[in-house]
């Protein structure tokens, strides 16, 4: 599905990302993780075409996709979702998921100016496909309300209706249990869940150690922009580089 | 071209380019320290003319000249007490559509005061016929002046933000305004303090160079986006590039004469203003390192 | 039920402007028609001003410039005499197409100009040109570096206008004959044809909003506010933001530049002021007293200042009522002061770190 070769990332002097490379098979959820700093969100970045790696090849679905506006990587199928949520101020929860469903409806500026029938029509498919998104997320009710002044647990589920809504072959998910409670992170982790028997690969980059450790099928671990393990979880909760790097830290951290 | 035009267009071109960098450093000042473009900058210079040409009617010329900066230094203070200051969090549009709106008001409190005509100072030194002669050519005194005037303003600015607390203060605000609010500094007082400098600087140029190119109600518009040019073109917030730009630009123009017809001399500017934001909008000089922290 | 509630205020309006009409005649003060024309082309520009600096969040300080190239071409094409190219390749072509119009001056000299039709499509068609060149690079621009450059632009107009012989120079050009829609229906200044003018004016103008209004209750609309709420989320849904920004500049540009070239027609000329960075200044105003992302508040205080000032209502503090009304917005209500939805769309973002 995702295939990253030795990508590297320089800021000026700083290798964010350094000779990282690896596969995520379709079908699978796969979690990226590591300390602070350790190049989660640029190598996510460059995954979905916000930024260009220096050097390195990215490939989805057998396709090169380095260096492509993000609209293009996401016109080919890769939805995802930000770390700080971002929904659009001043739309309701089910206009920001009208606009997942942007890619896969074809209206342009002439048809909607002139309301054409199949503008009409296709706006009424829209808005059922979202209506039944908002209903699988348990979300229908707030149909109506200001996404922005929805909790914290029911945004993160607004947004990640809005990626659904998309149809995504591939589902990035930047730290989706920040900022939630355990309740709302396990409901997250069911979400993530159903997101895969959906037939939608995933890939996560995450804090929450329970989250990444109960859900994925195989972990990436970054520290200082390198790839220091891959592997199932049971393994990489063995792995010694990783506890002294990742969980050593927090040890650090905890004192 | 024979050496004696060459130096004629060249006197022009440095007498026009230092009055537009004295117009973008005035930019620079406000900008450093708020992160606003002042629109209404050009009309400082309309008012440091049109107040000095006014009162030269009750006093000698130097006073005239230093009564017009004081004023003007105070309208500046006024428009930041009264429209800027208390707006928190202001985004950048909204600060673009008010300083659009203080520059009409100032414009058009100028056209009741003084009428659509045109006004000039007197030369300071003998008539609009006096001459120097430098190298064969005869030059103006008053250019002379012009180009000293505005050189010592660029001088006396650098030392300020380097020598004096005031300025090192207000330079720590434009570094990093939390920062600086945090080592005591009142940055609200030194957002003041600009908005009163940068009045002051341009007064002075509105006043000096009014007896070359006259003064008029409407003439800071033309100022304003020239000034913008040369701050654009310099790198903005950066005073030095601005003295440089201005310099290149101001020439650029006065040759531009012996080409096109003067009233296509603003379009060059401008179309010197589009072609640097498209393909360098952090200026010239600029690094575009630092270009990526600021947002275009 | 969605169909009605969007288009049941068109009618309302319509049925106000036929009202309008009426009580002008019955009252025998037809004269306000003049300025209720002219408002209500002014209007046209101004609403296509709002969807792009409302919806999709881009400030332009230039469209006194599309206005002017629309009216300045239009006038020019059918004015100027072209006689000297008669025999050029392209004026022998529309020659034949029927495009060309001969007359004879008042000496008896042969006059050669264009058709109103074709000149009015040329003049949009270039101002549509322009504004896809000038959009591509303009609109990598935000804030001041966008609002500096679109003021740019707005001034070349100007001076070209002022300096360009073609254009009349200072005094602009004038006696521009009627434009002919159809047979028996002319846009004209004529008094005999004012209130088919008016009529005129006012079906361009709720053509013209229903058009805008069906584009941002549409997928596209929907698409342009998201840009205007975060323009990385917006990339991220598959939004391609620059094409859509694009686009509705070349679309405002396009409104910007038939109201022009009817207005011109109407006036039966144009003048360098048309093209002046106030007017610019001046639309932006509206959009912004109308509320911004508020195509009926926009549209009901440009037609309200644009009549107050048609009318002298202001008098010479025209310019300066403009600028206070500017600050007290921008100051006190910069949601517009018929902001019915709070929609704010200066609200700094300051979560993207």
């Amino acid at each position: 599905m995702l295939e990253l070769s030795a990508v590297h990332k320089y800021f000026g002097g700083l290798h964010a990302v350094n000779n990282v490379g690896f596969k995520v098979a379709p079908g699978t959820i796969k979690a990226v993780i590591g300390p602070n700093g350790a190049g989660k969100t640029t190598l996510f970045n460059l995954i979905a075409g916000g930024l260009e790696p220096s050097s390195g090849t990215i490939t989805f679905k057998g396709r090169p996709i380095q260096g492509l506006k993000p609209h293009r990587v996401a016109s080919l199928g890769m939805a995802r979702t930000f770390q700080n949520i971002k929904l659009f101020h001043g739309m309701t929860a089910l206009e920001n998921v009208m606009l997942g469903c942007h890619i896969r409806s074809r209206s342009g500026f002439l048809a909607g100016m002139f309301n054409l029938p199949r503008t009409w029509k296709e706006e009424k498919d829209i808005r059922a496909r979202s209506m039944a998104l908002l209903e699988l997320l348990d979300i229908a009710g707030y149909a109506d309300v200001e996404a922005t002044s929805l909790a914290f647990g029911q945004q993160r589920a607004v947004e990640m209706a809005r990626a659904l809504a998309m149809e995504p072959d591939l589902l990035l998910l930047d730290e989706p249990a920040a900022g939630l409670n355990i309740y709302e992170t396990a409901e997250i982790a069911r979400l993530i869940e159903r997101t895969r028997e959906m037939g939608i690969t995933v890939l996560l980059v995450e804090h929450d150690m329970s989250l990444v450790m109960d859900i994925s099928d195989e972990i990436v671990v970054l520290s200082f922009g390198e790839k220091i393990a891959e592997d199932v979880p049971d393994e990489i909760q063995r792995n010694p580089d990783v506890i002294k790097i990742y969980l050593g830290e927090d040890e650090e951290a905890a004192v | 071209m024979e050496l004696s035009l060459f130096l004629q267009y060249l006197f022009a071109g440095i007498t026009y380019g230092i009055i537009y960098a004295i117009v973008a450093i005035g930019f620079n000042i406000i900008y450093n320290t708020t992160g606003i473009i002042n629109f209404a900058q050009g009309e400082f210079l309309m008012l440091g003319g049109m107040i000095s040409i006014s009162l030269l009617h009750f006093m000698p010329l130097p006073a005239a000249i230093t009564v017009a900066v004081v004023i003007t230094m105070l309208v500046g203070a006024l428009i930041e007490i009264v429209f800027i200051r208390w707006i928190e969090n202001p985004s950048v549009l909204r600060m673009i559509v008010i300083t659009i709106g203080i520059s009409i008001i100032i414009r058009e409190a100028a056209l009741h005061i003084w009428g659509e005509s045109v006004r000039a100072l007197p030369y300071f030194i003998g008539s609009a016929v006096t001459s120097v002669s430098i190298l064969g050519t005869k030059i103006s005194p008053q250019v002379l002046i012009v180009i000293g005037v505005c050189s010592v303003v660029v001088v006396f600015l650098s030392f300020f933000f380097k020598f004096t607390s005031i300025g090192r203060e207000m330079r720590a605000c434009a570094a990093n305004r939390r920062a600086a609010t945090l080592c005591g500094i009142n940055v609200k007082n030194m957002v003041t303090f600009s908005f009163m400098l940068s009045a002051g600087i341009g007064a002075l140029a509105g006043a000096v160079m009014s007896p070359i190119t006259y003064s008029q109600y409407d003439n800071g518009t033309g100022l304003a986006i020239k000034g913008f040019t040369v701050a654009i073109m310099g790198g903005l917030g950066n005073s030095p590039g601005a003295v440089a730009a201005g310099l290149m630009l101001g020439i650029i123009e006065a040759f531009s004469i012996s080409v096109l017809p003067l009233a296509f001399q603003d379009a060059v500017a401008i179309a010197i203003l589009l072609i640097i934001l498209f393909i360098r909008p952090h200026g010239l000089f600029g690094s575009s390192e630092a270009a990526r922290l600021k947002e275009f | 039920m969605e169909f009605i509630k969007r288009y049941l205020p068109i009618a309302g309006l319509l049925g106000i402007v036929i009202g309008v009409q009426l009580l002008t005649s019955a009252t025998d003060t037809a004269y306000y028609l003049t300025q209720l024309t002219m408002a209500a082309y002014y209007s046209l520009l101004i609403i296509g001003l709002c969807v792009l600096m409302g919806y999709a969040g881009q400030i332009s300080l230039g469209h006194a410039g599309f206005f002017a190239i629309g009216g300045y071409l239009s006038a020019a094409l059918t004015s100027n005499d072209f006689s000297a190219y008669r025999e050029t390749a392209v004026m022998r072509f529309m020659d034949t197409a029927g495009l060309l119009l001969h007359r004879q001056s008042l000496y008896g000299e042969p006059l050669l100009n264009i058709q109103p039709w074709p000149a009015c499509i040329i003049a949009v068609v270039v101002a549509i040109i322009i504004a896809f060149l000038l959009g591509i690079p303009v609109l990598k621009l935000k804030g001041h570096y966008l609002a500096m450059a679109t003021l740019g632009f707005g001034i070349i107009i100007f001076r070209v206008a002022l300096a360009a012989e073609f254009f009349g120079e200072a005094d602009g050009i004038s006696e521009v004959p009627p434009f002919q829609l159809f047979p028996g229906v002319s846009v004209t200044g004529d008094f005999s044809d004012r209130v088919q003018n008016y009529y005129i004016a006012w079906g361009l103008l709720l053509l013209g909003l229903v058009l805008l209004l069906n584009l941002i209750h549409s997928r596209v609309g929907r698409a342009l506010r998201s840009i205007h709420g975060s323009e990385e989320a917006s990339e991220a849904i598959g939004v391609n933001t620059a094409r859509y920004k694009l686009y509705t500049f070349v679309i405002s540009a396009a409104f910007a530049a038939i109201a022009g070239s009817f207005l011109t027609h109407y006036n039966g000329g144009i003048g360098p002021s048309e093209a002046g960075v106030m007017k610019s200044v001046r639309y932006v105003a509206i959009v912004a007293v109308g509320g911004m992302a508020n195509l009926w508040g926009v549209l009901i205080m440009g037609i309200l200042l644009n009549f107050m000032s048609l009318r002298g209502m202001f008098g010479t503090y025209d310019d300066a009522v403009f600028g206070v009304i500017l600050i007290l917005i921008m100051l006190f209500a910069p949601q517009g002061i018929l902001s019915l939805r709070i929609r704010n769309i200066f609200r700094t973002k300051r979560n993207d770190t």
